[in-house]
């Protein structure tokens, strides 16, 4: 027995010292351990009384008769009584667990509370496996109506940085005109050279294409009529007073207005800008004013540019494969096309030049100060300029649609 | 052009970069604001400048209110740690830039921009790289270049924003060293910002130390060095061994006898050449070993280990001439008797 205690001990895992000494020790004699289990039916619960050892090699009682007394439907609850518990270790949690993962299943209560507290504390233990956290997705769904909120909020805090800037534009043209900031007509060149002819290739060739591509366009239409003639009027009409400068808008808002955030984002994150500050030297008349003066002159030039290229791609199309000759066609566009015509899209191009120079160098001057910043910086540059221009032009078109001009 | 700092606070969103400094720069002074990054060195510098506007507080330069003074009209010079030259620009015109670009009653003859800039590109020992652009030039050269370019406006204030932060050890040492002979020629008021204590015990006449938006001690090297005013100055300041006396520590540092004075407070602070360590009879009871030494050039470091003591207290560094390092006679595992000569308190 000594011996066997002594074995026995190894596994207690705790027990009160209260309940060491308990009433029911087996005999002396005895070859193993005793424990016994017995339920108790009460009004609406069953009573468990636990006595006995319930040690490692203790003989185990059945728990199936227990189980099956807590299966009647009347029971809402267990309790437990522990007067005549003696010794016990995780052996007796072992059964403990199982019975109370069955009462859970049958949706019965377990009054753990009348168990001893370290049989208590147990459990817990046993119950307390920790959340797996990594496995579940993030619950950080945002309703609509904070989506709202945030978007809102981010739309006036945009308003307002475009309303700084062109606050402060405007403060130093009137300086510049003044003749009180610095402004450098070698860098107007510069600039000029820089987006006017360097960007004749690409303006070509997507002209050419969109008066192509208006021309098969009308064609299939007017041609159903017999009207093929009327191309000339769809094209030269649709190129001079719409999309030879809303194309050259886009052309250049990724060319030009990309490249103006990513210039004067790097000065930014060179510190050249506050280099500049430091030297008497106003960074808007410095650099923005410039740059923008020179996308407003270039524009309608390269406008006026697209609009002869589209007439010929459509030209193009109309002459070889719908049956109208060259001078026809060319004589139908000298009597579509009036002064008006170009002169709304030279006023509709500055107006996109202006746009597109704005969102170009606010984008480059309001970027952050590391290098991913200024791809940042170029990405939404591009993006504002589009908008920009695409909601600018509906709007001169409604209200040039409005005057009847 | 002495510069006064009022009560400048400045925040950042919820993030208080400065709060509630004052400062006092007198002329002339070569001074070095040191602190762990993020304390708010440069936003002080950027506020001195003009480059940002505090929230609170006044900015005095030579006496008159300048906080809402544009940074063009403070007379500044500002070099960058990154040196911000213009890249499409030669560096003679990097240096001629500030003042080409002068308002055309005030904007010298070409004639004197030249013979300014040569001068100037003499100062700073680099007159043969005057036609060369920026990505040409070293780093040394580039910072060099923007000092010029800063100091060719005549500023009466010259600020500089970590300096030498982008340069390797070698260069930073002998720009360090010309940097200071600079200042000895010139006599502009300087400030320039720091991480490196090294750099600014080394280049400074007055040093600046600042700790999460506050000044924590000002005051020659010598006397920071020697009497830091608080823990996180003595910490930040040269190599310290702490002892935290309210723990296990005052038991053997007395036992020990390691101690030459009484405690004055709950932790001492050791500077490492305090230290002095002797070869420990068997039965003096020392518990330190010698685990380890690392050559610093004129001195020895010493890695000292005590196992009684667990922690970051376990580990002491003293440090001694090489000559002195010899006559011990020394080797790993050897147990040392240790006397701390010296030591500053803080609760």
């Amino acid at each position: 027995m000594s011996l066997r205690s002594a074995h026995t001990c190894g596994y207690v895992l705790s027990a009160p010292t209260g309940m060491k000494n308990s009433k029911i020790l087996p005999p002396a004699t005895h070859s193993a351990p005793t424990c016994a289990i017995s339920a108790i039916r009460q009004a609406k619960a069953v009573e468990i009384a636990l006595s006995g050892d319930w040690v490692l090699d203790a003989q185990l009682p059945p728990l199936e008769p227990v189980l099956a007394q807590i299966e009647t439907n009347a029971i809402k609850k267990i309790i437990f009584s522990t007067t005549a518990l003696g010794r016990w270790d995780s052996m007796l949690v072992t059964e403990l667990i199982k019975l109370i993962d069955y009462a859970s299943q049958k949706g019965v209560a377990v009054d753990k509370a009348s168990l001893p507290a370290s049989i208590q504390g147990l459990l817990t233990l046993v119950s307390a496996v920790p959340e797996r956290v990594d496995a579940h997705r993030d619950q950080a769904q945002t309703s609509w109506s904070q989506a709202l909120v945030v978007s809102t909020g981010k739309a006036v805090q945009h308003s307002k940085e475009m309303l700084i800037f062109v606050g402060e534009m405007i403060i130093s043209t009137f300086a510049t005109l003044r003749g009180q900031a610095h402004f450098r007509r070698q860098d107007l060149w510069l600039y000029i050279q820089e987006c006017g002819p360097s960007a004749l290739p690409i303006v070509t060739l997507i002209s050419l294409l969109v008066g192509l591509i208006l021309a098969f366009v009308g064609a299939v239409q007017l041609s159903l009529f017999g009207a093929q003639i009327y191309i000339a009027n769809l094209v030269s009409l649709g190129m001079t007073r719409e999309m030879g400068g809303l194309m050259t808008a886009i052309i250049m808002s990724g060319r030009t207005g990309a490249a103006y955030a990513a210039q004067i984002g790097t000065m930014h994150v060179n510190s050249e800008i506050d280099a500049l500050k430091t030297m008497n030297l106003d960074p808007m008349a410095f650099l923005v004013l410039p740059r923008m003066l020179a996308l407003i002159i270039i524009m309608p030039l390269l406008c006026l540019y697209a609009d002869l290229m589209g007439i010929i791609g459509g030209g193009f199309v109309t002459v070889n494969f719908f049956d109208v000759s060259l001078t026809e066609y060319l004589d139908r566009t000298a009597s579509a096309v009036k002064m008006k015509d170009f002169i709304i899209g030279f006023v509709k191009c500055s107006v996109f030049g202006i746009l597109i120079a704005l969102s170009g160098c606010m984008r480059g001057m309001q970027c952050g100060r590391s290098a991913s910043a200024v791809g940042d910086a170029g990405t939404s540059a591009v993006v504002t300029a589009i908008v920009f221009i695409v909601v600018a032009d509906s709007v001169m078109t409604i209200i040039c649609n409005r005057l009847g001009i | 052009m002495s510069i006064l700092l009022n009560n400048i606070s400045k925040n950042f969103g919820k993030f208080a970069a400065l709060y509630d400094v004052s400062l006092e720069i007198p002329e002339g002074e070569l001074v070095a604001l040191l602190g762990p990054s993020g304390c708010g060195k440069t936003t002080l510098l950027r506020i001195i400048a003009g480059l940002e506007t505090p929230d609170f507080g006044r900015v005095l330069l030579s006496g008159e209110d300048k906080t809402e003074q544009h940074v063009s009209r403070r007379g500044i010079g500002f070099v960058f740690q990154h040196y911000a030259l213009f890249r499409h620009m030669t560096v003679f015109d990097n240096i001629a830039f500030g003042l080409r670009v002068k308002p055309r009653k005030e904007r010298p003859t070409e004639a004197f921009i030249s013979k300014k800039v040569h001068s100037l590109l003499e100062l700073v020992q680099l007159d043969w790289l005057a036609d060369r652009f920026p990505d040409q030039l070293s780093g040394g050269q580039r910072q060099r270049i923007a000092l010029a370019r800063a100091l060719a406006v005549e500023p009466s204030v010259l600020l500089l924003d970590e300096p030498f932060g982008a340069l390797d050890a070698s260069v930073r040492k002998d720009l360090r060293q010309w940097l200071r002979n600079l200042h000895q020629e010139l006599h502009v008021t300087s400030i320039f910002v720091t991480h490196d204590q090294e750099e600014a015990m080394e280049v400074a006449s007055q040093v600046v130390v600042l700790n999460q938006g506050r000044i924590e001690q000002q005051g020659a090297p010598a006397d920071i060095y020697d009497h830091p005013a608080n823990a996180f100055v003595s910490k930040f300041i040269g190599q310290t061994n702490i002892f935290d006396l309210s723990e296990t520590e005052s038991n053997w540092l007395q036992r020990a006898g390691i101690l030459a004075e009484k405690p004055q407070g709950i932790f001492a602070h050791v500077r490492p050449h305090h230290i002095d360590i002797v070869k420990a009879e068997e039965a003096s009871g020392s518990p330190v070993t010698l685990k380890d030494w690392q050559h610093l050039g004129a001195t020895i470091r010493v890695e000292l280990f005590n196992p009684q003591h667990n922690g970051s207290g376990a580990t002491l560094f003293a440090e001694m001439p090489n000559e002195r390092f010899k006559q011990l006679n020394l080797n790993k595992g050897d147990r040392v008797a240790v006397h701390i000569k010296q030591a500053h308190w803080f609760n």
